[in-house]
């Protein structure tokens, strides 16, 4: 089956002229038939669109021209990601019908490199969950059992590259919604260096957090696809001024004096027993190739989630100030006034997370509350950077787990916010340092439920991440798939 | 109590958002939960440490003033809920 090949194996086959980029698209939406009743993973489907964008890469094969690892491979988008004339919902009532007049700039370089744009995958709305749930569309479930949540806030993605219903996807990662999803779908999930990737043209959550990247079957893929999306754009202020990079090319040679950190303060309560004796078996793997393991501390591990449930929250309450029914989106059309036409679109438009983190977000900013809440969030946040840096003079990376369980059931956690905001512990701190992680398929729980590894690295060190997940990657050789037929 | 009911009803009215009684209740008991879990944060002395709002230490990024294309007027009002002419249209702000 096609649908199940990694865009580094569909390659070959196509260079070879072995098969056509219309037979994989043909097969995906073969597959997409068969399993998107259960997973329920996409909001917009573009078959049309993908058979024409086929043809275009067929072509450009053919010609042996401008042929990139990406021509004729499909592909599936986060619904936040803007693609020009396809809807981009951000999975909310208030954007329900928004079509872009314009590329998001990761877009525009996919499309240069001939991909197959396949559709746009469910998330939480507006960016803001970690199980799916807060879409205003629908509920994604995990292919490994359909009861549980694929997590989130990139679960439609994380869902269809685990289901085959694509070949590799996009998502955005703001504290953690690239790697908890992929840790969830046992598929390999990467959150670049802030300012590694544009963020034009991705709909702003938390501007100092966002970051773009991919979710892929495996390390060669995410290589593959940072290497298309990566590099400086003046359309991104916050852009890191850095010179295009090719992440495949050293990707298979051996690290050597690789030293791995292991945090004293991971140890958290709630961490499941099967979590934390993964990830020592995954650190034992590392110790096997030839890395010293060294301990290190991250004293304000503790704090991050507050610091981060004050900061996303604060950024949010002004991106969102946008959606005021005003230039697009939906609008409240029974207003009488100008201030009750705000309140009616904002508070119809919106689901019940996104409305709490608003409140949230203005209340920190709020005249009296400013230092209490914001100031010293924004204190805190440099301090756990600061921890970060420390560590990194004594270790190149540091291995934590991803999530502190497996994927939860689905409507177990939907009703305490603050339980689910509890379980982002590992993945928050890095986004408030701006570095990049990666998230590692590395084992399967007694339930048969895929549990991610987390390899952090110092601000852009994509490269020698990248090479280390992939030597983890060989040497684990996780094979498992999901079983989604004898659901 | 970290923050009651009526300012609550204040911070919705800054966020331009209104809320039923039932939901009013249920967000002030919720946002109370989670803002007494920020109390957390007291634990740290922060005193003369710099704040954060920016992982990268980028300032004052700066483009070439240079007139460039922008959208067209027609795709820039094709979402508007409402429009006329070239013009995105409200409610009457102005009273009579």
């Amino acid at each position: 089956m096609l649908a199940g090949k990694a865009i580094h194996e569909l390659h070959e086959l196509l260079i070879k002229k072995e098969i056509r980029p219309q037979e994989i698209v043909e097969d995906i939406f073969k597959r997409i038939k068969q399993a998107e009743e259960k997973v329920k993973a996409y909001i917009t489907l573009t078959e049309e669109m993908a058979l024409k964008q086929a043809q275009e890469a067929e072509n450009r094969l053919i010609k042996g021209e401008n042929i990139s690892f990406l021509t004729g491979i499909p592909l599936a988008i986060k619904d936040n990601i803007c693609t020009n004339g396809i809807k981009t919902t951000c999975a909310s009532k208030i954007l329900a019908d928004f079509i872009p007049p314009y590329d998001a700039t990761v877009i525009k370089q996919l499309k240069a490199a001939g991909v197959v744009i396949i559709g746009k995958t469910n998330m939480d709305e507006f960016a803001m969950g970690s199980s799916t749930e807060n879409s205003a569309i629908q509920i994604t479930h995990n292919p490994w059992d359909l009861e549980r949540v694929p997590g989130g806030s990139s679960g439609g993605s994380a869902a269809a590259v685990a289901a085959d219903e694509c070949i590799a996807a996009l998502g955005s990662d703001t504290g953690g919604s690239i790697r908890q999803p992929a840790s969830f779908c046992g598929v390999v999930g990467l959150k670049p260096t802030y300012g590694c990737v544009s963020r034009f043209g991705l709909v702003a959550f938390a501007s100092s957090l966002d970051q773009i990247g991919p979710l892929t079957k495996d390390v060669t893929d995410a290589a593959i696809l940072l290497t298309a999306i990566a590099g400086h754009d003046p359309n991104d202020s916050t852009s890191a001024p850095m010179k295009k990079e090719d992440y495949t090319q050293n990707l298979h040679k051996e690290v050597k004096k690789l030293r791995v950190g292991i945090v004293r303060e991971a140890m958290i309560e709630g961490l499941a027993s099967e979590v934390k004796t993964t990830v020592e078996h995954g650190i034992k793997v590392l110790s096997d190739l030839g890395a010293e393991v060294i301990e290190v501390s991250l004293p304000h591990l503790d704090y991050a989630v507050a610091v981060y449930y004050i900061i996303a929250p604060a950024e949010a309450s002004s991106n969102l100030a946008r959606y005021d029914g005003v230039k697009y989106g939906f609008r409240d059309k029974t207003a009488k006034n100008l201030f009750e036409m705000y309140c009616q679109t904002r508070s119809q438009g919106f689901g019940a997370e996104v409305k709490r983190r608003i409140m949230l977000g203005t209340y920190a900013l709020s005249a009296g509350y400013y230092d209490a809440y914001y100031k010293k969030a924004s204190q805190v946040r440099t301090l756990i950077k600061q921890d970060f840096l420390h560590a990194f003079e004594q270790c190149d990376f540091i291995i934590t787990p991803v999530a502190p369980t497996p994927a939860f059931k689905i409507g177990e956690k939907v009703d305490d916010p603050l339980q689910m905001y509890l379980s982002d512990i590992f993945t928050i701190p890095i986004n408030l340092a701006g570095l990049p992680a990666i998230s590692l398929p590395a084992g399967l729980s007694k339930d048969g439920l895929p549990i991610g590894l987390q390899i952090i690295g110092p601000h852009f060190s994509e490269a020698r991440l990248l090479q280390v997940a992939y030597q983890f990657e060989q040497a684990l050789d996780f094979k498992e798939k999901p079983k989604l037929e004898e659901d | 109590m970290k923050i009651s009911k009526s300012e609550v009803a204040h911070v919705a009215k800054l966020a331009r958002l209104s809320f039923n009684e039932k939901e009013m209740e249920l967000f002030t008991d919720q946002l109370n939960q989670i803002l007494l879990y920020m109390e957390k944060l007291n634990e740290v002395d922060t005193t003369d440490v710099k704040p954060t709002y920016h992982a990268l230490d980028l300032t004052n990024v700066f483009h070439e003033d240079k007139v460039s294309s922008s959208l067209d007027i027609k795709k820039t009002l094709a979402n508007a809920p409402q429009a006329d002419k070239d013009m995105f249209v409200v409610p009457k702000v102005i009273k009579a």
